[in-house]
Order: C-alpha cells, then structure tokens, then sequence
C-alpha cells in the first residue's frame, strides 16, 4: 500500500512537472491540437502542417509585432477524449492558451463548454456549430469565414444557378448523402428550409459511420434517380461514395460535395473517375499561386524548416485552410495589441476582442499574401462568422479548380435560422445573451 | 510479515462478516480513501484532476460496472458503452425536461433507465451464452447507437443531434470546478465501489458466481438462472448508467453520441479483462491502464526522448505510444492471464510468506 501511495504521488509530481515549463517572455502561446494520426490523419496532416508552417512564418517575418509565437503541438488522433485531454494540458501552460482550434466536431462540442470559463476562444474554421456564429450567445465561438449553412445554401445557389434560376428547382429531386453524426446533419436544416422555400424534394440518405459501407445509399440513388447529390461527407466516406457513384454510373458532376469533402485526399484516389466533381470551398481551392504559398516556399521550405514531408502539399485545400486558419487567429491578436498594446503578449479576453473586432480588408489580405484565397471578413459582436462568401471548385481528374464566382449565402434565410438556434441554446443553458453595453467591452 | 493476520481473532459474527475482514486491509482501504479525498484535491494540479482524475474515476466506475457483470457473473459484454449512452441520455433528458430536477436524482434516474434497457436487453442471456452472448448483446450497442442519432425527442430536437448541459450544482451550490467535480465522482465511485464490494459477497453475488462457472450445477443447486442472470444485468447496467452520466455531465459537459461508440465498450471489456475478472479492484487497475497509461506515455516519451539530446515529434510519439501500449497489454495478458489484480493478490500472498517464502 505505501509503495503504491509513493508512486502515485511521484506520478502526480511527474505530471505537474512535465506540465510546468518554464515562461519566457514576449512569446504568445499558441497550442495546436492536431490529428496527425487515427482514421482522418489523411485529412488531419495537411491541415496541421498548414497551421504550423502559417505560424512559422509569421515568426520568420518578425512575429506580432515583435511577439514571437511559440508553437507546440498535441496529438488528439480525432478523439473527443484525447482531445479534451489535450486542452487541459496545453491550456495553462506558458502563460495560458489564448486561441484553440479544436478541428473536431466532438471536440467543438465539448469545449464550447469548457472554453467559456478558461477565457480561451474556439476559432473553428469552417466546422462545429452553425448557430455558434451568433455571438451574443457564443461568446468565445468564432465559426470564422462560414459555417455548414452558408456552405449548403450556396450548394443550393449553384444549383439553381446550372438550372437558369432558382426557381427552375421547383419540382427536382436532390439527395442529401449525409455522415450520420452531428457533423452531418448540420446540413439538413438548410436544406429543407430551401426545399420548402423552392419546392424541390429531399431524399436524406443517412450514411453510418466511418462510411466504406454505402451499397444500400446508392441503390436506392440507382433507383430514385435524383437529379442532384449533395454530398456531406468525411473521410474515407468520400472518396467511396466516388467509387460508389462510378460503379452506379451516376453523373459525378452532378455531385456536390460539402468542404470536408472537397479536398485533395478526398477525389485523389478516384483519380480520373471523379472528374467533373464539384464541393463548396471555404474560401480557397487549391492555390499554389497565391504569395502566402509562394512565401512560405521561400522561407521555410527552401531552408529546410518547413513542416510538410513533402513540398507539393504546400498550397494544397487543407493546407491552405490550416495556414487560414492560423492566420486568423493571428489576425485576432494583432488587433488585440492595437487597442490594448503593440508588441506585449495578449490574454485571452483580450484576444477574444481582437478576434470580435476583427476586420480584414481587402488590402490587409493581400498584405499578409491571402490575396484571392480568402474575401475581405469583418466581425462584431453579433456576427462571429464574418463572412456569408463561398465559391464552387471543381475537381479535374488531377486537382482542384476554383469553378465559380463568389456567391453570397442568403442572409435573409441564414441569419433567422442563427438566430434562432442560437436562441433555443442560449434558454437550454441558460444563457443571457450580451447586450449592446456588454458588447463593447 | 506485514501483511498476516495472525492473531486477529473474530469475536462476533458483525467482526467476521465486515467488508474488509483483515485489519491491514481496512487500514490501508481506508488511508486510500482518505487520501483520495483529502491528499488529492491538496496535491493536485487543474490539468490532473480534469485530464486524468476525472476519466479515470469515471471510467474505473465503468469497468466496476461490466465486471459485475463479465467478471462475477461469467455474461460477457460487448454493450457497456450503450448502457452508459443510456445513462447519459437519461439524466440529461430528466434535467431538461424537469425544472428543478437535482443533479444526483437525474442521474440516479438515468442509471434506471439504463437498469430497464440493461435487463430488456439480458433476456437473450437465459437462452444463449459465451460467444454467442457477446455478440447479442452488441445488439444493444447498436440499437443505442442508432436510436441516439435517429430519434430526435432524445435530444430534445437540436438541429445536429449533440447534447449539452448547463451548468452543474449541487443544492443550489456550483459545482463546476475541477475539485468539486472530483469529489463529487469520487464519493459516487466510493459509495458504488463499496456497495459491489459488499454485493458480491452476498447470497445473490455467490449466485452470479455460481452461475459463471457451472450454469447447469448452479441451476441443479436451487439458483433460478433467470433471477441471477437479469439481477446481474439489472445491476451491471445501473452502475454503467451512472458511470455514463457522470462521463457526460462531468467529463464532456457537451457530447455526440459517438462519444458512446463501440470502441468505447469494446476498451470497458479490455480494462475488465486487464484489470482481472471478478475483481473489484482489478477495475481500478484496468480503468488506470487503459485511461492514464497512454496519456502517460505520450508526455512520457517526448520528455525521456529529450533526456538523450533526441527531439521526437508528436506524430512519433503517438506512434510509439500505440506500439509501447500494444506490447504492454501483450506482455501482462502473457506474465498473468488472470488480469492485474492476480499480480496484486500474488504480491500481497508473498508480503504475507515474507521473509520465510515457502
């Protein structure tokens, strides 16, 4: 009994000392909970390479205004658990977590609660609750530049578009391939607001987790013949529901993927067969012409710092979105200092109301090298999404091409339905949402 | 030497018939929990107590729970996560949906809920068994898989089918701090943890014995199979229940159901099979390898790696982390088949020879 009493405390002293490094100063912490392994580590390592060699170039560049970022990754293989573990372990750690990007549905979910008494944001780009846009209730979300309803309706607009108008969608049948998990049916609600608005008909189409097993989804698609899929999906679920669609013989441009299924790793293993498969971007396709790539490039990977195994993911969809994804958060701080600061290292309230205040314009975008890849975004304290701007790519056998111009999600549908949401989470937690005054600060 | 118990004479039935019948044992028993209770919230750091304290205890409840049932009553169990899944669905539905429901009530309700789904579910035990059972009983994990996702009431219609509670008190106190929500699954797990201690050893938990390891002679002796079999269940599941509502309400806070997903009761069966079959403690040791082992490693490594001048990346690491666990359950299912808890007791049956080990 002693012995196992002396471990234990040599095991808890461990612990808080491994959990105590030292703090040194003028460097803002910047955790990264990444998925480089587990069943998404396809998807999970571009992403967190994006992230990490966006903030090693910032660092390069001279950091925030002299503030250097200290980046430290945690392993969560795309696990609620693991996850959460890495929040608590990274989250007080030198000088405490300003920012988290959780990159997991499951994880949004379980810090949301969590992120609100720590003072720590949840930047979630492109993921995690619809209705968390609606910042008088979610007051540490930030769904930056789009969430799951923008990316449906301007589905539902290209559609309407490739038609000649929406209103030609009157009587089209669209099945809806959904992940059956929060994730998934996020989509839903957007689309049957826009089926009762158009009057076309959904078929949901459920498709169980992790998605290899689709035969029964696309007999029933072989035999409904809708006149379009959308498809939500993640994962290995995609790149099946390619083949799938191959072996129906279902027109693949008449697929449209959600933007966890519009990346590289997703149509790459269908290869010439998915040509013609169209998804939603989050603001950026492929770009390997844009200067952040072309910088990053340049400063890291010419000098060996880079952090992708290979240059030719550098400027891919979901490096791009984790270099986005940083630079945001960046972008929240650096606002942060220009009220309460330049060149100190910001708390987390205050970044909070760097990233609430945040305004990217047009210029400043082409500053930083996101010119074209990502559209001018301000936020307030009502609106922690920013951004209601997407555009279709199309994949054409070997990559991504953005296919479109940019198109406007409808904000007279979409903020009602934020609202709303927002307001029936806000009386299940019992929330009070901020007001005007409580805004301002 | 130490641990003998020579000399420690039973004047009345009561003194025979305690919990922990070995002085040793009762002292020690209780500096553990005194420890727990009031070392604990002094020693440790936020990051323990909501990373690895809080899941361990849970969990350890989660693995007493399926090892009353695979491991006293010989039904093995491939269902744990959806009886936990139940659990947490239920308290959270009576917490919604009843103003002023009490935090315990709801889940002490939601654990008879799970106790109701648990026996429904028991029944294909009185007909098949073994092999056979565990594969019926995954019946249970995907019904609950599916109807968590699929029916919306469950979740109280939100749009993307995820559950959150609001804040947690305790009479009218908040109880949302790490150390409040530690002690609060610690008393939970002490006050279960002792009450299995004490069933197990009563008529009805010899019964489950009995029938884990001859149902025919057990039947032949007057045990009606049906009664073992669903009180074994019933409780089982309760217990489960509670473990699982406490995951959700103290651990996650905001869940979607596969947080409740196979894996999760396929790593209940591997800490019970870990940690020792029919051994209350054997769940403690089970739940620490399965929760805190991998945990330890992965910040273990990077830090061992750096003692040596090496700078490992956090991808090798959780790698390495996988290939150290996997060896690790290899080599102690090989060193002892009988789980952890038989090194234990072997430990303690060597202090007891010591030092004239015969």
């Amino acid at each position: 009994m002693k012995q196992w009493k002396i471990a234990a405390v040599a095991a808890a002293t461990l612990f808080t000392a491994l959990g105590a490094t030292s703090v040194s100063a003028a460097e803002q912490y910047m955790p990264v909970l990444s998925y480089r392994t587990g069943p998404y580590a396809p998807n999970g390592v571009p992403i967190a390479d994006g992230i990490v060699d966006y903030m090693k170039l910032v660092n390069e560049r001279g950091g925030i205004n002299g503030v250097k970022l200290l980046i430290e990754e945690c392993e969560t293989a795309y696990d609620t658990a693991r996850s959460v573990e890495c929040y608590e372990r990274t989250k007080a750690k030198n000088g405490g977590a300003v920012a988290i990007q959780p990159w997991s549905t499951g994880a949004t979910f379980a810090l949301t609660e969590k992120a609100p008494l720590d003072k720590i944001s949840l930047v979630t780009l492109g993921y995690g609750r619809s209705e968390s846009a609606d910042g008088s209730v979610f007051k540490w979300n930030f769904p930056l530049a789009g969430n799951y309803w923008v990316g449906a309706d301007v589905i539902i607009q290209a559609i309407g578009k490739r038609e000649g108008g929406l209103e030609k969608l009157k009587g089209k049948k669209i099945a809806l391939i959904y992940h059956d998990s929060p994730y998934g049916k996020e989509s839903i609600p957007m689309v049957q607001e826009r089926a009762k608005q158009l009057g076309f008909s959904v078929m949901e189409l459920p498709v169980a987790h992790p998605g290899v097993e689709q035969k029964a989804t696309w007999l029933q698609i072989r035999k409904e013949r809708p006149d379009y899929v959308i498809m939500w999906g993640f994962g290995v679920m995609n790149s099946t529901a390619l083949k799938e669609a191959q072996a129906t013989g279902y027109p693949r441009d008449k697929m449209y993927g959600s933007w966890w299924a519009g990346a590289e790793p997703d149509a790459r293993d269908a290869g010439e067969s998915a040509k013609g498969y169209n998804a939603v971007a989050l603001q950026n396709s492929t770009d390997k012409n844009a200067a952040v790539v072309k910088e990053a490039l340049e400063k890291l990977y010419a000098k060996g710092k880079g952090t992708a195994s290979s240059k030719d993911e550098v400027g891919e969809v979901l490096w791009l979105r984790g270099a986005m994804s940083s630079m945001v958060v960046v972008e929240g701080i650096r606002r942060a200092q220009e009220r309460f600061g330049k060149g100190k290292v910001m708390n987390g309230e205050q970044v909070r109301w760097g990233l609430e205040n945040l305004n990217l314009t047009a210029e400043r975008i082409k500053e930083i090298g996101f010119d074209n890849v990502i559209r001018p975004l301000a936020t307030n304290c009502q609106d922690h999404m920013g951004s209601y701007w997407a555009r279709i790519e199309t994949w054409d056998g070997k990559q991504w091409k953005i296919s479109s111009d940019w198109m406007q999600g409808d904000e007279q549908i979409i903020k009602p339905m934020i609202k709303a949401a927002a307001a029936k989470y806000a009386q299940q937690q019992k929330i009070t949402p901020r007001t005007g005054a409580d805004c301002d600060s | 030497m130490f641990y003998r118990e020579n000399g420690q004479f039973k004047t009345s039935y009561q003194a025979d018939q305690q919990i922990f019948p070995i002085t040793q044992d009762r002292i020690a028993v209780f500096a553990i929990i005194a420890f727990a209770f009031i070392g604990v919230p002094l020693l440790a750091s936020e990051y323990l107590f909501n990373a690895i304290l809080i899941p361990f205890l849970v969990m350890a409840l989660a693995a007493l729970g399926l090892n009353l049932l695979s491991g006293y009553c010989g039904q093995i169990s491939l269902g744990g996560a959806a009886f936990m899944a139940v659990g947490a669905y239920g308290a959270y539905n009576f917490i919604m949906r009843v103003p002023g429901m009490p935090l315990p009530l709801a889940l002490l309700l939601g654990g008879v809920c799970a106790t109701v789904f648990g026996v429904l579910f028991g029944l294909p035990s009185l007909r098949v068994r073994g092999l056979y059972l565990a594969v019926a009983t995954l019946a249970a994990q995907f019904f609950a898989d599916w109807a968590f996702l699929r029916i919306k009431w469950f979740t109280l219609d939100n749009a993307s089918g995820s559950a959150a509670v609001p804040g947690l008190t305790l009479l009218g106190m908040n109880i949302q701090g790490d150390v409040s929500r530690y002690l609060f699954c610690l008393t939970v797990l002490t006050v279960l943890a002792l009450l299995s201690k004490n069933l197990v050893r009563s008529a009805i938990g010899r019964e489950w014995m009995a029938m884990r390891d001859m149902d025919v002679a057990a039947a032949v002796i007057g045990i009606r199979p049906m009664y073992a079999k669903l009180s074994a269940f019933a409780v089982s599941s309760f217990v489960l229940g509670i473990a699982g509502g406490l995951w959700a309400f103290f651990y996650l806070g905001a869940w979607e159901p596969a947080a409740f997903s196979l894996d999760l009761s396929l790593k209940l069966l591997f800490m019970v099979i870990i940690g020792g079959l029919g051994s209350i403690m054997g769940s403690f040791f089970g739940a620490a390898f399965i929760v805190v082992l991998p945990i330890a490693l992965n910040q273990f490594l990077p830090w061992v790696a750096s003692l040596f001048g090496f700078m490992i990346t956090t991808t090798a690491a959780s790698h390495a982390e996988l290939m150290i666990f996997g060896v690790l359950i290899c080599w102690f299912l090989i060193v002892e088949p009988h789980g952890l808890a038989k090194l234990w007791s072997t430990g303690k049956q060597k202090m007891r020879v010591w030092p004239f080990p015969h």
